[in-house]
């Protein structure tokens, strides 16, 4: 696809090996968004959003996204970025999982739940989440669940927090700095409040 | 709050789901992915798909199931059976499907759960364990509970986690089939045991039974099969008599 055959609202997925991304693709084909691959630097500049996915390790994540060479490109975007699960982790400055150090485009920890505190790991399920006012979540009804499955956790931080949850102590669900957005659920998991929220994004303006 | 999950079991054969089912809006009974999208539509919080098939083809139809079942379904799913090599979960990753469970590969290759969450991460790598009371013990079973193995449910439960398990899925061969209730005596002691999520098998009858194992029990979620495919048990109804109860549920 070249500058002139540039679609509107479509959205970029950045494919650097974390995770399978065939559950995405299907929920951006079941809300008829337009997607693509963006594998390289210049990929970035094809498509109007992009979305960080990401399963598994935050360490082992960041390694292979530094190997795509894209980091530097993928901080200096001006157009709206949406993180899922340990793509929203890519975001903050730093995981315990790995110690490792991480994008820091939004200056947040993120930290293994605590045992002690009787919970079990990994956190997973339907967990109601805690939203502000955010575009994100628009039309999203108060007390929706979404589902998540992670064992490291973004703490609360007023300031970027959009959205929080309840595991043994309040983290953040979603965080937002400038067009930077991360959600630490599965949208295309979450059944239609995630599907709504995909469709926001793909909506999204700054 | 994190709700408490309801996982209907889904028999599946060459590809079609097997097992007589009641709904009446349903075209095709035997169709996953409409039977998929029928459970997520009444409120079904997580599916699991068991692979019964027998045939060399087993591999090649499943993938394309699991990518059909992908397409559509918009809540998480797990695929169990016949999973013993890292090759065949990746497949399945790669095909949409959010978890695998291992049961008989793992027990004869207990390395296999710890390669498996070391390749894909432990919220991948469900634990399925058929057990059977035994003169005074708990015994692991395999083979839908005809062959019987040398260990003991609480210490394979246990290792299993240290190896890299992140859920439990636990049948009561004892209870399976009954219809008199979950065996919440032993549920509740391996709840206590781990630190990883437990789901419930084996027993449902009527929602009284759900009440009581997360009430007793104290798991994080109950999977029946037969209650759900004859209609005995609407979810949504389900879920209503739970919130009842205060038992935290999606509704």
């Amino acid at each position: 696809m070249d500058e002139n055959n540039k679609k509107e609202n479509t959205i970029g997925i950045v494919n650097y090996g974390a995770g399978n991304i065939f559950s995405l693709t299907a929920a951006l084909e079941r809300q008829d968004i337009a997607y693509g691959m963006v594998n390289t630097e210049t990929d970035l500049e094809k498509y109007d959003r992009i979305i960080i996915p990401g399963v598994g390790h935050a360490g082992a994540a960041m390694q292979k996204l530094d190997q795509t060479g894209m980091v530097n490109a993928i901080k200096a975007l001006t157009k709206p970025v949406l993180g899922i699960c340990v793509g929203m982790q890519l975001l903050t400055a730093h995981s315990e999982e790995g110690d490792a150090n991480l994008l820091d485009i939004i200056p947040l920890q993120t930290k293994l739940f605590d045992k002690d505190l009787g919970i079990k790991i990994p956190h997973m399920g339907w967990n109601t989440v805690d939203f502000k006012n955010n575009l994100l979540f628009k039309d999203v009804q108060e007390g929706t669940q979404f589902y998540f499955v992670h064992s490291y956790f973004i703490e609360y931080n007023p300031i970027f927090d959009i959205a929080s949850v309840n595991y043994g102590n309040r983290f953040s669900a979603a965080i937002q700095k400038d067009n930077f957005y991360g959600v630490q659920f599965h949208p295309e998991k979450s059944g239609a409040a995630g599907a709504l929220l995909l469709k926001n994004f793909s909506n999204l303006s700054l | 709050m994190l709700s408490k999950r309801i996982i209907p079991c889904l028999d599946v054969k060459d590809g079609r789901t097997v097992k007589g089912v009641n709904f009446v809006d349903l075209r095709d009974a035997g169709d996953p992915v409409e039977l998929a999208a029928q459970y997520a539509a009444q409120g079904a919080d997580e599916l699991v798909f068991l692979d019964i098939t027998a045939t060399h083809e087993r591999r090649k139809t499943m993938i394309e199931m699991v990518k059909a079942v992908a397409r559509q379904l918009n809540i998480p799913f797990t695929i169990g059976g016949g999973i013993s090599e890292i090759t065949d979960a990746e497949a399945l990753l790669n095909a949409g499907a959010d978890k695998i469970s291992v049961n008989s590969a793992a027990v004869k290759n207990p390395q296999l759960i710890e390669d498996l969450a070391k390749a894909f991460g432990v919220q991948f790598v469900v634990l399925a364990v058929d057990t059977k009371h035994i003169d005074g013990k708990n015994i692991v079973h395999l083979n839908g509970g005809r062959l019987i193995t040398e260990l003991e449910t609480e210490s394979w439960i246990k290792r299993a986690e240290d190896l890299g398990a992140g859920e439990i899925l636990l049948t009561s061969m004892d209870h399976d089939g009954t219809k008199q209730g979950f065996d919440c005596k032993l549920l509740e002691k391996i709840n206590q045991m781990i630190n990883i999520p437990i789901i419930a098998s084996g027993g449902a009858g009527k929602t009284e039974h759900f009440t009581e194992v997360f009430q007793k029990a104290g798991v994080d979620a109950a999977l029946a099969a037969s209650v759900f495919h004859y209609g005995e048990i609407l979810i949504p109804e389900l879920k209503q008599e739970l919130r009842k109860h205060n038992i935290p549920v999606r509704l």
